[in-house]
C-alpha cells in the first residue's frame, strides 16, 4: 500500500520511521499512550490511521518501508499500546449488548448471535443507497468499503491455524467460498474490484485509504486486530458470524442502487454474490463455527459475543458517519489533508 | 469414493446442504451446485431460489405464520 498522509503527530511520527531505514523506534510507544488520551478510540483520525498502518505491514506491506519493521519491537510495543486502547473501549462498549443476550447465549450460541444482530439494527444505509442515492454517493460508498473490501476475508483467516476439528472446517467452508474455490475471477476482493472498476474507480489496493475517515478504518483494525491475535480467536469467531449475518439483506439492496444507477449487472455481481453466499455463511459461521468452538472452549462464549457486538458496533458507527455527511449534502470522504502534519518531537 | 450428503436444518432458516452436486429446482431444472456448502431456501420467499437470500429473517419480524403455511 501506498504510504497514506499523516493525520496528526502519531501517525506523522510513525510514516517517518517506516520511511527510514530499520532502526530502534523506543519513543513511538510513549506517543502512543499520548495519542490514546482521546474521547473515542475507534472515531480517532491519527489513531486509526497509525493502526491501519501496523497492521498493513501483516498484509500487502507499505510502500519503501522495510519488511522487518513488521516485527520490530518499537512498533509492536506502539501498536500494543493502540490495540489496548481499542479493544478496552469497544468492551466497556459493548458490555451491555452482550449481556442481554447472555442467557439465551448458554444454551443456544446461534440464536443469540442472531438475536445481537437484530437488536443492533444500525442506520437505514442499505435503504438509502437502494432508494435515493446519488451516483457520487455510490462511488463514496465503494471508496469507504474498499478499504476492506479489497482484501474481504483476509482478517478472519488468521484464525485457521488457530482452531482444531469442525470449528476449522467450518471456517474453511467459508473462507474458500469467499476465495472463490481457488478461481481468481470469483474470488469476492476481486470481484469488488471489477466493481469499482466499472464504477470509474481505482482498484488499487489502498488508493483511497488518505480519504476513509476513522469510522471506516475502525472497521478494518477491528478485524485486523481480533484476527491477528490467537487469544481473541473467539472475537474473531463471533465478529465473522455477525459480519455473515447482516449481510445478505443489504447486499440485495445494495446490488439494486447498483443497477438503479445504470453501473450494470456486471458491477452488481459482487453484491448479488453475497446475497447468495452469507445466506451460507450466516448459518455455517454461528452453528458450525461459532456454536462448536464454545461447547469445546466454553470460556470463549463472551468473546464471541464480544466479536460479533463490536463488529454490529463498529458497522453502524461507520455507516452513520456516511448518512449523516450525506443529509447535510456533504461528502462522506475526508477532505484532502491540506496542511502537512509536523511532526512531535 | 464418494462423501456423503449431509443436510441440515437450520431451526427458522434454510437447509444447509454439503456434499450435493446439483439442486433439482421446483420446476426441474438441475441447478448446478457451485460453493462448498449451499442453503437452500425453505420460506418460498427468496428472491435467488432456490437458495436462501435471508428473506426468511424479514418475514419473521414483520408478521406471524398462519397456520397453513410452511415454516420460514
Amino acid at each position: 500500500m501506498r504510504p497514506p498522509a499523516p493525520r496528526g503527530p502519531l501517525s506523522a511520527r510513525l510514516l517517518t520511521l517506516l520511511a527510514e531505514p530499520l532502526r530502534a523506534a523506543d519513543g513511538l510507544a510513549d506517543l502512543a499512550r499520548q495519542s490514546v488520551r482521546v474521547p473515542l478510540v475507534r472515531a480517532d483520525e491519527d489513531v486509526q490511521l497509525s493502526l491501519l498502518v501496523c497492521q498493513e505491514l501483516d498484509y500487502d506491506g507499505i510502500d519503501g518501508a522495510d519488511e522487518r519493521w513488521e516485527c520490530a519491537a518499537g512498533l509492536l510495543a506502539a501498536r500494543r499500546v493502540l490495540e489496548d486502547a481499542f479493544e478496552a473501549e469497544l468492551r466497556t462498549e459493548t458490555s451491555m449488548l452482550v449481556g442481554e443476550v447472555q442467557d439465551t447465549a448458554r444454551h443456544d450460541v446461534a440464536a443469540a448471535i442472531f438475536a445481537l444482530t437484530e437488536s443492533v439494527p444500525g442506520p437505514p444505509l442499505a435503504r438509502h443507497l437502494h432508494r435515493h442515492a446519488t451516483r457520487r454517493q455510490l462511488a463514496e460508498f465503494l471508496m469507504l468499503r474498499s478499504v476492506y473490501h479489497l482484501k474481504e476475508a483476509d482478517p478472519h483467516t488468521w484464525l485457521v491455524p488457530r482452531l482444531r476439528g469442525a470449528p476449522k472446517a467450518a471456517l474453511l467452508a467459508v473462507q474458500i467460498d469467499e476465495y472463490g474455490s481457488g478461481r481468481l475471477e470469483r474470488m469476492h476482493a476481486e470481484l469488488f474490484a471489477d466493481t469499482m472498476r466499472l464504477a470509474g474507480l481505482d482498484p488499487t489496493y489502498g488508493a483511497y485509504v488518505d480519504k476513509v475517515p476513522a469510522a471506516t478504518l475502525a472497521v478494518t483494525t477491528a478485524m485486523s486486530m481480533f484476527g491477528r491475535q490467537r487469544r481473541l480467536r473467539g472475537a474473531t469467531a463471533g465478529h465473522l458470524a455477525a459480519f455473515e449475518a447482516t449481510s445478505s439483506l443489504p447486499n440485495r439492496r445494495y446490488g439494486q442502487a447498483v443497477r438503479r444507477l445504470g453501473l450494470g449487472d456486471a458491477a452488481a455481481a459482487y453484491f448479488d454474490e453475497h446475497v447468495e453466499a452469507d445466506a451460507v455463511h450466516e448459518q455455517v459461521a454461528t452453528r458450525e463455527l461459532c456454536a462448536p468452538l464454545v461447547g469445546a472452549e466454553p470460556d470463549l462464549l463472551a468473546d464471541v459475543l464480544f466479536g460479533a457486538a463490536v463488529c454490529l458496533l463498529l458497522d453502524a458507527q461507520a455507516a452513520e458517519a456516511m448518512l449523516g455527511a450525506w443529509r447535510l449534502g456533504r461528502s462522506s470522504l475526508l477532505p484532502a489533508w491540506a496542511t502537512p502534519v509536523r511532526e512531535a518531537g | 469414493m464418494t462423501a456423503p450428503v449431509q443436510v441440515r436444518l437450520c431451526p427458522g432458516g434454510p437447509l444447509l446442504v454439503r456434499g450435493a452436486t446439483e439442486i433439482i429446482d421446483e420446476e426441474g431444472n438441475a441447478v448446478p451446485v457451485t460453493r462448498p456448502v449451499v442453503a437452500i431456501c425453505r420460506c418460498a420467499r427468496s428472491s435467488r431460489s432456490p437458495w436462501c437470500d435471508g428473506t426468511h429473517k424479514v418475514l419473521r419480524t414483520r408478521r406471524p405464520r398462519t397456520p397453513d403455511e410452511p415454516g420460514p
